[in-house]
């Protein structure tokens, strides 16, 4: 095990830093994209609804079969990997930034266009900093999950440690399989800890005094 | 528009607008009747106006159509003279101050920001924005040191309150709307509240429009009170000593409840009642010499004071007779108003000390003469005796839903009909402008 380690250090932390930085990546492009299609539709119950059926949904669709559905268009590679990843990713926020948003006191929202905002500076100054520990929630949440998302998406033969895993799994009683596996594996939990300390870390640097909890 | 601001000379600057709605109408899709039926009503500058109904009877809609946060389906809204219905509504909020329930302040904001938020929009330079926020805390008496970084969870429901009257004023607007602004917090800061309101008021002098489903509330802080039944219908529109003197009708008489003589009693305040004097004493001073004093007088008491003018205790001739030396401890059951106190206040301070009278203090608690429950009686009868008279500069109130329409001809851009004869401008009763 040491010496699969030591033979393959180097390949080890590029795969890592490969995995992290897709998931990071996919997490900043999910959140935009989650934000802005919650603040299209929070004011309307019967889009908000739609919407959370939808983010239910989708989750429940095996990533691994995604992935395969998506070759045929896409071909291997990175495209294929990021677009499944952002996909898994967008969902819980989505269902958080709803929440979030709709959330909101109403009297919150009456004074801020009382005092003469308009919707979109009462978004982007009110509404959106105080749902905003509600969704970085979600995004911990997507972080978790697309990890795992993450190192199925190697078998579009995309970055990061799951080629480990892949490789390992296919040559299964082979030299090195079994530590092949494990590195996979163990890596994909090391990373979603290192994001989620991020992520908390995030949260203390971006959310107000006055509404932290 | 010297026809909006009648008698009163004013010797403090009105800064308010005079609010005109016009014909205003509001319907939702979905409802057979309208929520505001056809309301004209005259707002006049740097007066407070207490709009008052039961619920459902659209006051709070009358209100939030002036700052067209609900859009008027008909009719139109001149704030200041201009006609404000077809203006950018963010651009017109920014100028016209909001106030809700426990202030509505955006609790991810300190004090300081929450403030100073209008004044940015408007684009103030920061260091003008910074110390408007220090001097509008110190007008709704918060230390700025203290309260200006913190946030809304760390203040008290009356300092946010406070801090909601401050957001309002920010950029000195002429219109202050507030919306049922006192109800989220305890009777007692409540009344704290209003009372600086008051001072607040008397000192800007801006024209103040507020929703309350409190008829005491009404009473205490108006200039003018609107009593709305269901549909915005106007059933008086009238000073708070004739609506109580003189209700239009038996609904006004039900929505006033019991004690509308007692009520009266909260209009008038002590400074504007005569005192009568007093024999003060220091502490140290012997018995004998202030009871030779207050004999010379034709009193029974004497009041003694502390080096600040403070007063301290109150002591018949049966206690001088005991006393060597008058003591220096302060009597902790005194009963002391302050100057700015009702006479309902005072009556009540005197009903709890048994005394049928109490000590009046001014500023910085400087005593400032005694009250009397014989005073009170006098004023009473005073201000029932002018409610009696016909108030002929009441502002224009009316629903045109029971009248014919006049022609539009007569209707200047701001020019209310201000010699318009409603004698109580009740609807009921008023005879249509000519």
């Amino acid at each position: 095990m040491l010496d699969f380690l030591g033979d393959r250090y180097e390949q080890i932390l590029f795969s890592s830093w490969q995995h992290f930085s897709l998931v990071v990546q996919c997490l900043v492009l999910a959140t935009v994209l989650a934000v802005v299609i919650a603040a299209l539709v929070y004011r309307s119950p019967a889009l908000t609804g739609v919407v959370n059926s939808v983010s239910a949904i989708g989750l429940t669709i095996p990533s691994f079969a995604l992935i395969g559905l998506l070759i045929s268009p896409f071909g291997f590679g990175v495209l294929p990997a990021v677009i499944v990843v952002a996909f898994f990713a967008t969902l819980p926020i989505l269902r958080n930034a709803v929440v979030g948003l709709s959330g909101i006191a109403p009297t919150v929202v009456e004074a801020a266009r009382g005092i003469g905002m308009s919707r979109f500076r009462s978004l982007v100054q009110v509404e959106l900093p105080l749902a905003w520990p509600i969704i970085l929630t979600g995004i911990r949440v997507s972080a978790q999950m697309v990890m795992g998302v993450a190192a199925v998406a190697a078998y579009a033969l995309g970055p990061g440690l799951g080629g480990f895993i892949f490789s390992g799994l296919s040559r299964l009683g082979g030299a090195n399989s079994f530590e092949s596996v494990v590195t996979g594996v163990v890596g994909v939990i090391i990373l979603a800890l290192i994001l989620d300390l991020l992520l908390v870390g995030l949260g203390r640097l971006t959310i107000p005094r006055g509404i932290r909890a | 528009m010297p026809e909006h601001t009648p008698a009163k000379p004013a010797d403090s600057v009105v800064t308010g607008a005079g609010i005109l709605l016009d014909h205003v109408t509001k319907r939702y899709p979905g409802q057979a009747r309208p929520a505001v039926d056809g309301l004209t009503m005259e707002i006049p500058a740097g007066k407070t106006v207490m709009l008052v109904g039961p619920s459902g009877c659209g006051k709070t809609t009358t209100l939030k159509m002036i700052n067209r946060l609900i859009e008027p389906s008909e009719g139109r809204i001149v704030v200041d003279g201009d006609d404000v219905t077809q203006m950018n509504g963010d651009r017109l909020r920014r100028g016209i101050g909001y106030v809700i329930q426990a202030g509505g302040l955006f609790p991810h904001m300190t004090v300081a920001t929450n403030i100073g938020i209008v004044p940015r929009m408007l684009g103030w330079t920061r260091e003008r924005v910074a110390a408007r926020v220090d001097e509008l805390l110190e007008l709704v008496s918060l230390d700025p040191e203290q309260y200006r970084d913190r946030y809304p969870k760390e203040l008290s429901g009356g300092q946010q309150q406070r801090v909601g009257v401050a957001r309002a004023l920010a950029a000195d607007p002429p219109v202050l709307l507030m919306d049922e602004p006192f109800g989220a917090v305890d009777p007692i800061t409540r009344l704290r509240l209003q009372d600086e309101l008051i001072n607040i008021q008397d000192e800007l002098q801006k024209t103040i429009v507020c929703v309350t489903h409190d008829f005491d509330e009404a009473v205490k802080l108006g200039d003018w009170i609107a009593i709305f039944d269901e549909g915005a219908q106007l059933v008086q529109y009238d000073t708070p000593e004739r609506i109580l003197g003189n209700p239009a009708n038996e609904f006004v008489e039900n929505f006033i409840g019991s004690g509308a003589g007692l009520k009266q009693l909260t209009l008038t305040r002590v400074a504007d009642v005569g005192m009568e004097k007093a024999v003060l004493a220091r502490p140290g001073e012997p018995a004998g010499d202030v009871l030779a004093r207050i004999v010379a007088a034709g009193h029974g008491h004497a009041v003694v004071v502390d080096s600040r003018e403070r007063p301290i205790q109150w002591l018949s001739r049966r206690k001088l007779d005991r006393l060597e030396t008058i003591g220096s401890t302060p009597d902790p059951a005194l009963p002391v108003v302050g100057s700015r106190a009702t006479l309902s206040d005072a009556l009540d301070t005197m009903l709890v000390s048994s005394a049928g009278a109490a000590l009046v203090t001014g500023r910085r608690d400087v005593f400032k003469g005694v009250i009397d429950i014989k005073t009170v009686m006098d004023a009473i009868g005073r201000s029932q005796d002018a409610a009696a008279l016909d108030s002929t500069d009441a502002p224009v109130g009316l629903n045109t839903g029971i009248f014919s329409t006049p022609a539009t001809g007569d209707e200047g851009d701001d020019s209310a009909p201000a010699d318009n004869p409603g004698p109580s401008g009740a609807a009921g009763d008023a005879p249509a402008a000519p």
